[in-house]
């Protein structure tokens, strides 16, 4: 039996695939910042693969553990297979070039390049005159190693710079010789962190092209750490782009481009309108106070992303198109103009090569294509609401106690109920509009037969889903159909009529417009 | 204009006598063999010769270097370790070994005297070179301690990592990439150690056996009972520390210089 547990043959799918990422979380003990949040990520041999997200979002640390430097919290790291998450760094075959280049200043630049390669232990064959062969462990000669480096130091363009004193470099050359210590070891797999974020736009160019140049020509495997997204898409063959320890979405730089997951994605890769919508229909979404046809498929009423690209906003002559507006400012950019479009309040952002004047009336055109529709996610409750008499606030068929002295700094509220400014102003809030905010935490429900928590609005619940450790539960009013979404780790059955309890402290507040005084 | 240079080089002279004309009134005497300074009795290297003829002064001399180079490096290995363990232990652990490590730096030396005394007759250790040995060591440890840590903290925290992940296992990191980082700390550390224990008073008189002599405390003794006194001699032994003193001091400026310009003109050349 044993044997056979042994003998179990990898599946064949998964040969060629060289570093694996299994469910792979960090979470530093001291904050219990959750770094890296569950993440997968198989990379296949010879790729080139990018973790693109903001500062801050556990790409670094994803690095580190790939390089042995952090133990992951929980999950696993496969080389070729085999888990590694245990094997120290220098016994991992991967290297890195560090944020900082982290070069040792102590040395000249041949001896950091040969630094690896002198630690470096070879198996060497050797035939005896009686042809018997045996073999010895022995660290490579001093020959071997100069030749190595030469060629490592020719490949990153750095011939005769072998004497100098680290610390004589310009940036980009302790980039390159960071670059040429990492490769000399011919590792399977070189993770790069930002190593182009210290340079000048010029000559982040450069390194880029010569990057990619050198990812050819040797074959190794690259991971590569940036939070640029042009970098990521001219120089990847694969992206992963991360937010707050996840990834939100793996793919080729033209799948994360065109296709987005969310709007976080399509914000961050490159510029995008996007808009809310709702699914009106099968294929249909409206946004923009109009319905548009377009190609992917949603459930209907679902609250929907819809993200279109500035170069297929398309304008046609007022009334010709799809819905009508105004330009309101137009900017020659080199090779087209950026025009933005208001309709209504909303604003559309558009290029193209022929200039529409500002102020001229068009009409908008998106083709059904390039509408891209994203599932909507939900962080947190808006709503629209105004002040009462009461000093309450109403918002989504409810009126909550509230907290009005958070609209204006500094202020307070008299005994008589109205609200003195900062500077000593006496306003009267009854009526103002106001957006609202509220968490998917704060939110808690009991049920409508305890009178002694009455909610400020009451409902039926039309959802529950189970998100891991908690569930998110939907409450639909019945008046205007309006929803509270929240997170409660208290279980409940759908249709279950509920009253919805806000704390005063939880519901923020923002002035739609200036009052009037 | 000019009287003013005048008389600030007047000022500065007369500050830079206030501070060397004792030590000059000493190397000046050295030369005579007079028992009592002030009194000449014509040139004579009588003084130097004593040094290093008379036993017992020479014993004296060479057990208080011996016993500074033991103390200083054998606290040097102990502090750039101590410092390394404080520098890489758990956060909340390595403030509160710092501050326990910086207390005895504070410390009164007498306090530490005291209680190594009491430690040493607690065991039933009788004061013998070794008991004067470990004290110095315990003293000095901490003033390295001190001046490793420093360095530690300015080191890119990277630069061990990049070792591990070139293939170093953790020692070999240590010794190749995390102490040549670390050496002018070190150095500076040792170079501290041995001094506090070249011209230690305290400690060793509260330490040492009886019958063993340290500078300080020799020349302690010699001055309470004036009789069987050598002490004409240190006038000579304080000619020579000094001397040594000043010219170690102009080697490193001579040196310090020359790096800097050295660096000028590197930097020269790459701009160019
Ligand atoms: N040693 C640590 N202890 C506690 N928190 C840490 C530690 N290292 C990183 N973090 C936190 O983990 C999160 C992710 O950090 P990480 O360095 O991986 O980000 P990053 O994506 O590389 O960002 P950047 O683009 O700025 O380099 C950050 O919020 C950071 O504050
Ligand atoms: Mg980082």
């Amino acid at each position: 039996m044993e044997e056979m547990t042994k003998e179990t043959p990898l599946a064949p799918a998964e040969n060629d695939c060289i570093i694996e990422l299994v469910d792979l979380t960090r979470v530093f003990e001291d904050d219990g910042m959750v770094a890296v949040d569950n993440v997968n990520l198989k990379v296949k041999k010879g790729q080139f693969v990018t973790f693109l997200g903001p500062s801050g979002c556990g790409k670094t640390t994803t690095l580190r553990m790939i390089a042995g430097f952090d133990k992951p919290t929980s999950g696993k790291i496969l080389l070729n297979g085999k888990d590694i998450s245990a094997l120290p760094p220098h016994k991992r075959p991967v290297n890195t070039v560090f944020q900082r280049y982290a070069l040792f200043p102590h040395l000249n630049v041949y001896d950091n390049v040969a630094f690896g390669l002198k630690l470096k232990k070879v198996k060497v064959t050797y035939e005896t005159e009686n042809g018997r062969q045996f073999t010895k462990v022995e660290k490579l000669s001093k020959a071997d190693i100069a030749e190595k480096v030469n060629r490592a130091l020719k490949i990153v363009d750095l011939e005769g710079f072998e004497r100098r004193s680290v610390s004589t470099l310009s940036g980009g050359q302790q980039q390159r010789v960071a670059i040429a210590r990492a490769i000399v070891n011919e590792p399977e797999i070189l993770l790069l962190d930002e190593p182009l974020g210290a340079l000048d736009l010029k000559m982040r160019k450069d390194m880029q092209l010569e990057l990619k140049e050198m990812h050819k020509k040797l074959g190794i495997t690259f991971i590569y750490v940036t939070h640029d997204q042009e970098e990521a898409l001219t120089m990847s063959d694969t992206i992963g782009v991360m937010k707050d320890g996840e990834i939100q979405q793996e793919g080729t730089p033209l799948d994360i481009y065109n296709e987005p997951v969310n709007a976080f994605v399509a914000d961050f890769i490159g510029e995008s309108n996007i808009f809310s919508g709702t699914m009106t229909g099968k294929r249909k979404v409206r946004f923009l106070n109009k319905t548009f046809d377009c190609v992917d498929d949603f459930e209907k009423n679902e609250k929907v992303d819809v993200v279109v690209r500035p170069e297929d906003v398309v304008f046609a002559d007022e009334g010709q198109g799809q819905v009508d507006g105004t330009i309101v400012s137009s900017i020659f950019k080199g090779v087209h103009y950026e025009m933005v479009c208001k309709i209504g309040k909303t604003e559309v952002v558009a290029q193209d090569t022929l200039e529409r004047k500002v102020g001229e009336k068009v009409s908008v055109v998106i083709r059904p294509e390039d509408i891209h529709i994203m599932a909507k996610e939900f962080t947190v409750n808006k709503y629209e609401g105004y002040i009462t008499k009461h000093n309450t606030v109403a918002f989504g068929d409810g009126e909550f106690a509230c907290d009005l002295t958070q609209l204006y700094e500094n202020s307070f509220l008299d005994e008589e109920g109205y609200l003195i400014t900062a500077e000593g102003e006496k306003l009267d809030l009854t009526d103002t509009d106001v957006e609202v905010e509220v968490g998917l935490k704060d939110i808690e429900l009991v049920d409508v037969d305890t009178p002694e928590r009455e909610g400020g609005a009451a409902g039926n619940i039309v959802s529950i889903i189970y998100k891991g450790d908690h569930y998110q539960v939907i409450v639909r009013t019945d008046e205007n159909e309006e929803d509270y979404v929240c997170d409660t780790e208290y279980t409940w059955n759908e249709n279950d009529r509920v009253s919805v309890v806000i704390p005063r402290d939880a519901i923020r507040l923002r002035l739609k417009e200036e009052v009037k005084r | 204009m000019k009287t003013k240079k005048i008389v600030s080089y007047a000022f500065l002279a007369l500050v830079l006598l206030f501070v060397y004309a004792p030590i000059l009134v000493l190397i000046i005497f050295s030369f005579t063999d007079a028992h009592i300074i002030g009194q000449w009795h014509g040139f004579s290297f009588d003084l130097y010769v004593r040094l290093f003829t008379v036993e017992r002064l020479r014993n004296m001399i060479v057990n208080t270097v011996v016993l500074a180079a033991l103390a200083g490096a054998i606290s040097t290995v102990l502090g750039t370790l101590g410092a390394m363990g404080i520098f890489y232990a758990k956060k909340g652990w390595s403030k509160s070994l710092q501050g326990a490590s910086n207390i005895n730096v504070i410390n009164a030396e007498i306090v530490i005297a005291v209680s190594l005394a009491l430690v040493f007759s607690m065991l039933a250790f009788n004061r013998t070179y070794y008991s004067l040995l470990i004290g110095h060591v315990a003293f000095c440890t901490p003033f390295v301690v001190l001046s490793v840590i420093p360095k530690l903290k300015q080191m890119d925290p990277s630069l061990y990592e990049a070792a591990l992940d070139l293939g170093a296992t953790p020692a070999k990191a240590l010794f190749k990439v995390v102490l040549p980082e670390i050496l002018p700390g070190i150095v500076s550390g040792f170079m501290l150690a041995l001094t506090l224990s070249l011209d230690d008073y305290i400690i060793t008189s509260f330490t040492k056996p009886a019958e063993f002599d340290t500078i300080s405390t020799y020349v302690y003794n010699a001055v309470k009972n004036t009789a069987k006194s050598e002490l004409p001699a240190f006038r000579a032994l304080a000619a020579v520390i000094f001397a040594v003193i000043a010219a170690v001091v102009v080697v490193l400026n001579i040196r310090a210089n020359r790096k800097t310009n050295k660096k000028i003109i590197e930097n020269k050349e790459i701009k160019r």
